[in-house]
């Protein structure tokens, strides 16, 4: 399975684009505090980043298991945005708004 | 050449996921952060073909291309929110994003070199289906996935049934004053509760 990583291209290039693309996600959470659509994005291409260090590492030890974990994380990754999106559709509906700074209405 | 190709390729579409995963994060308009999302997650899945994982690469173009990105830009196009306020906080918040970023990016950098150098982290270990090259990728998959991971693959399964539940559960509303057909009420109707027979007298008419 080596003969995949082709030329320069080594497993140390997949883990610093998806160190990458995990710092742009948590970037995002952090740069989009009012819209929770963009939240739920970044959080999408943190998970995406987790899936190329998994797979990159599957194929560079010749283990599936990485490849098996990244489909767990493709479903988890699903149910997370349908859970997400529902919540956001039913505080739309209540709220008018999706700021995330209003949440905090249910405080004690 | 063949090296030279693929070594190309990494590098366009690694590229273009990660300008696209910028774009996703700092585009005004969220439908176009979607649409940039979807093109981060076609050049990943290349990442994955290139990397010989082809049935992760076409799961994830049908999982988030087919799904996940059509769910947004539902979700998107359904919410009539002003976008433009929604962008107030941006500037207020780059400084300290981008402290988080940096931080945790030199920290990355740091993990990779120090456990790069320690070759041993990196030997091959067992269930090397994949690496005999007679069966394809997604049946070496399948032969583990039914066997040695039979129930988390069960468990996949339940938190996709319990995603669906609640997402039904959660959006579903009774609405007050719509008119909708109650077959059991018109099933119900008898001949004695729907119809009344009156004999009406000439010159007086029905009260």
């Amino acid at each position: 399975m080596s003969h995949v990583f082709f030329g320069n291209i080594g497993i140390f290039h997949y883990l610093v684009l998806s160190g990458l693309l995990f710092t742009i996600g948590v970037c995002g959470i952090f740069l989009n505090r009012k819209n929770i659509i963009t939240i739920l994005m970044s959080i999408e291409l943190i998970l995406l980043s987790v899936n190329i260090n998994f797979v990159a590492f599957s194929v560079k030890l010749g283990d599936l298991t990485g490849q098996v974990f990244a489909m767990f994380i493709l479903t988890v990754a699903a149910a997370e945005a349908a859970i997400g999106l529902a919540i956001l559709v039913i505080y739309f509906r209540n709220r008018g708004t999706i700021a995330v700074e209003d949440v905090n209405m249910m405080k004690g | 050449m063949a090296e030279n190709i693929a070594t190309l390729m990494f590098y366009i579409f690694s590229l273009v996921t990660l300008l696209s995963a910028g774009m996703v994060v700092s585009s005004k308009n969220p439908v176009h952060s979607v649409l940039f999302l979807i093109l981060a997650f076609f050049n990943a899945a290349g990442l994955f073909v290139l990397l010989g994982a082809e049935y992760i690469a076409m799961t994830l173009v049908i999982v988030y291309v087919g799904a996940v990105a059509v769910l947004f830009l539902f979700v998107v196009m359904m919410l009539n929110v002003n976008f433009s306020e929604m962008r107030e906080g941006f500037l207020k918040y780059l400084p300290l994003g981008g402290t988080v970023a940096v931080v945790i990016f030199a920290e990355f950098v740091v993990i990779f070199s120090s456990s790069l150098a320690s070759k041993n982290l990196l030997a091959p270990t067992q269930n090397m289906v994949a690496a005999s090259g007679e069966i394809s990728n997604t049946q070496a998959i399948g032969a583990i996935l039914y066997t040695n991971y039979a129930y988390p693959f069960q468990m996949a399964g339940i938190i996709l049934l319990i995603a669906m539940i609640g997402a039904i559960v959660l959006t579903k509303r009774q609405r007050i004053g719509v008119r909708k057909q109650n077959i059991a009420a018109q099933l119900a109707r008898t001949k004695a509760s729907g119809v009344e027979i009156v004999s009406v007298k000439s010159g007086e008419g029905i009260k």
